[in-house]
């Protein structure tokens, strides 16, 4: 083996760091990594946000007006995938990367160069996925993949080169959150400070070490599922095919065995960091630390066993839709839990609404909506009437928009002073607030209206009847993709400067992470603290 | 963890690596890998030349980062807390395995169970005759698929089963060894596993040899062959990988590496080795047996 390259062993490193560009290439460093996943996230936002602008934009009045069908459904499938894995998935990692070793204590991530590899892996998964647009233009295959996020089987048996560039997308997507996932739990086993007891973990952590379960537990079955969709394709098996004995609801079966806690793999994060911003804005302590944690679990384990919900109408036996209805609407009740502690950690607090407050609250509501509209697509019997409807539609955007994005904003907010050691412009922060919001009701809503009159998803010509909805949620979606760009802006600025801020950035901020400087030193914890 | 003492963490300063340009390389290997890939399956340039060339990448990766990972734990760089990291990662990393592996028995489950007897039971139930002759029972080619004869379970599958247990007892011999500290029979029991691992690698490809050129089993043999190749050639992958892995640390313990004390590396290789012999044994009884 190659002992040429033998490292200094010291412990902690006094030593020399690579400027410019090889920093970020080569650097093992937690704060460098999170800010690469939480850039990258950015990036990627608006690349999706743009796709699905465009297809606003065909949507605004019937009849076809700029694209064609097929180009119409390879953007409404990259753009779920890009936002999934290459917008939400990273943003939530890169806010673990940065805030969990500063949360509990820890000089770093526990695995270093790996998490370096984890983000290292997305930029090439990123262009493999997009690629193929490209391509078409040179009049190599046709185009990306067009059967949707979900790549069901028989389309996507059938679909050309972009659902090949899709699969090997995410075979290194998956790879990339198994490698995050596994440093987050390792991070978070081994790294805690002396004193700092399972039930005495920030509730941060508690979500993310629940996501990583989760991640873990279903992205090697997504990995399994788009193999064999693979093999179906060139290499001449029939997993999904009846002529020789397998079946295209077996994917679906795969498929949502990942996909389905996956929504709970975006959104866990979120719900660790609410309590901290509420507790924080409230000047309270959170309330029900301990059920909070217990609904965590509870909803991990309930969210791989619920998978069939999403296929209701696929011809399921009676037996099993039965089951799937309840065991779904059974994850209302832990999630009835968090809202309810929500709540009362603000409940008589001296509350005050700066910025990532304004989002927290915010996002109660309207994830709350996402939560309600769900209860009535687990309805086996009014979901034969929903499903495949704009309804869907609405519901998933409330859920990982609202409760997903707008989470994530929340937190950029309520750490951005922590990162960069200088205040956000609160003014500009409260424009894009009151901007997104209502925008994103005004997109959004009218979908909900447009699914119940029986608009389906996917298809890029409508009657007539539904063109006032489709014209108010255009104009709405523009609204809300050009918000965005006082976000990105405000961001740069208080990157760039700012007024200077304390360690302890907000006045009724709680835990360890407030105890060191803003920016905090280059390895967070050197010396860990020692908890009570 | 018996080598953990009670709290290793306070005081102690965790071991963060230098800056590394490895993770970046070998992400750039795999890009090329799965571009050249995808241009290979659909006729499009040079794929099999940009499939090459990222293979190579990651090869040189896997010397260059395994043989500077060695280097550190050589010089010392690595005590208890870092140990403790690294068993939690290669606990979880095989848990993914397992899950990926479900997968596959999944699909194998589903259609045995449920698709294929309901794809037999249409006939009857709808009084139509969709596929003439089509019984739905196991194993099948499914109603349009070519006759095949399906692998039998008491030749060749049986004695890779064998090996492979035998190879579990050799690896576990070794670690006795390495415990005891005696290095001549960790020497010979990594020996006499990776050569059994060797030679079920040589039974499984004189298998398929068989399956494709004499009995018609191939990966096209519907729902029968799709999960035969893929369950035992995924094993086989993994075989192959854990081969190599028991390689290097038997060259390592010729090259006096690994202590009593200390010697994660050679624990989770075998950790991973028992992992693919327990996917055997689950494979060898519903892919080969019942």
């Amino acid at each position: 083996m190659n002992t040429a390259t033998t490292t200094q062993p010291t412990p902690h490193d006094a030593g020399h760091y690579p400027g410019g560009l090889m920093r970020w290439l080569t650097t093992t460093n937690h704060k460098d990594i999170g800010t690469m996943y939480l850039t990258f996230s950015l990036i990627m936002f608006f690349v999706g946000g743009l796709m699905i602008l465009a297809v606003r934009a065909e949507l605004f009045q019937p009849g076809l007006q700029l694209m064609q069908p097929e180009f119409f459904n390879q953007l409404i499938g990259v753009h779920a995938l890009v936002m999934i894995f290459a917008a939400l998935m990273p943003a939530a990692t890169g806010f673990a990367n940065w805030m969990l070793p500063l949360m509990i204590g820890a000089p770093d991530m526990a695995l270093p160069r790996l998490n370096n590899w984890g983000f290292w892996l997305l930029p090439p998964a990123a262009i493999l996925l997009t690629l193929p647009f490209t391509l078409a233009l040179f009049g190599i295959g046709d185009g990306a993949i067009a059967t949707g996020w979900t790549f069901y089987a028989p389309l996507s048996v059938q679909g050309g080169m972009g659902v090949d560039f899709a699969i090997l997308a995410v075979h290194i997507l998956g790879i990339s959150s198994i490698m995050g996932s596994i440093n987050i739990i390792v991070t978070i086993f081994n790294m805690r400070a002396p004193g700092m007891t399972m039930m005495k973990l920030p509730l941060f952590a508690w979500g993310w070490l629940i996501t990583a379960f989760l991640l873990i537990a279903t992205l090697p079955v997504l990995a399994g599922a788009v193999t064999m969709l693979l093999t179906d394709r060139h290499f001449g098996t029939h997993f999904f095919d009846a002529a020789g004995g397998g079946d295209p609801i077996l994917f679906q079966h795969l498929f949502w065995f990942f996909g389905h806690p996956e929504v709970y793999i975006l959104l866990l994060p979120v719900w660790g960091l609410m309590p901290h911003v509420l507790a924080t804005f409230s000047r309270k302590p959170t309330y029900g630390y301990k059920a909070q944690v217990y609904s965590f679990i509870a909803i991990g384990l309930l969210s791989v066993v619920v998978w069939a919900h999403h296929f209701f109408t696929a011809g399921l036996p009676v037996p099993a839709l039965f089951y799937f209805m309840f065991s779904t609407m059974a994850i209302s009740l832990p999630l009835a839990v968090l809202f309810f502690c929500w709540i009362a950690t603000m409940w008589k607090g001296a509350m005050s609404f700066e910025t990532p407050m304004l989002f927290a609250v915010v996002f109660i509501v309207l994830f709350g909506i996402a939560g309600l509209t769900g209860l009535i697509l687990a309805d086996v019997a009014a979901d034969a009437q929903y499903h495949h409807s704009y309804f869907v539609v609405a519901h998933f955007h409330y859920a990982l928009f609202a409760g997903g994005i707008m989470g994530v904003m929340t937190g950029v907010y309520y750490w951005l002073p922590k990162w960069t050691g200088h205040m956000y412009s609160e003014k500009l922060g409260k424009l894009h607030f009151w901007l997104t919001v209502i925008s994103f009701n005004l997109t959004f809503m009218p979908q909900f209206f447009l699914g119940l009159a029986g608009m389906p998803r996917r298809i890029p010509d409508y009657a007539l009847q539904f063109a006032e909805f489709n014209a108010m949620s255009t104009v709405g979606a523009f609204i809300l993709g050009l918000s965005q760009l006082i976000f990105a802006w405000n961001i740069w600025c208080c990157v760039r400067g700012g007024p200077k801020v304390d360690g302890r950035v907000w006045e009724g901020a709680e835990g360890l992470e407030w105890e060191l400087s803003s920016p905090p030193p280059h390895h967070s914890w050197e010396t860990q603290p020692v908890i009570k | 963890m018996k080598n953990a003492p009670a709290h290793a963490g306070h005081g102690a300063h965790y071991f963060v690596p230098q800056p590394s340009l490895y993770p970046v390389i070998l992400s750039a290997g795999m890009f090329l890998l799965a571009l050249g890939f995808v241009q290979t399956m659909n006729d499009a340039g040079p794929g099999q030349w940009v499939m090459l060339a990222g293979a190579a990448v990651i090869v040189y990766v896997l010397f260059g980062w395994f043989g500077h990972v060695i280097a550190e734990s050589q010089s010392g760089a690595y005590r208890d807390w870092e140990d403790r990291s690294f068993r939690y990662g290669m606990i979880w990393f095989i848990a993914t395995e397992v899950m990926f592996f479900a997968a596959f028995f999944g699909a194998l489950f589903y259609m045995r169970v449920i698709s294929v007897p309901r794809l037999g039971e249409m006939m009857a139930v709808h009084g139509v005759t969709l596929w003439p002759d089509f019984a739905g029972t196991w194993p099948t080619s499914g109603p349009q698929g070519a006759p095949f004869t399906p692998m039998g379970a008491w030749g060749i599958p049986a004695l890779n089963t064998a090996l492979l247990l035998s190879s579990g007892a050799t690896v576990t011999w070794a670690h006795w060894a390495l415990l005891r500290d005696r290095r001549r029979q960790l020497v010979a029991g990594l020996a006499a596993t990776v050569l059994l691992g060797a030679i079920f690698l040589g039974f499984q490809a004189y298998e398929y040899h068989h399956a494709y050129t004499e009995l018609g089993l191939t990966m096209g043999a519907g729902a029968y062959g799709a999960t035969f190749f893929m369950l035992t050639g995924f094993h086989g992958f993994h075989v192959t990988l854990g081969t190599v892995m028991l390689a290097v640390i038997l060259l390592r313990s010729l090259a006096g590496h690994f202590s009593a004390e200390r010697h994660f590396a050679f624990e989770a290789v075998a950790w991973y080795w028992h992992f693919v012999d327990v996917v055997w044994l689950i494979l060898f009884v519903f892919v080969y047996w019942v």
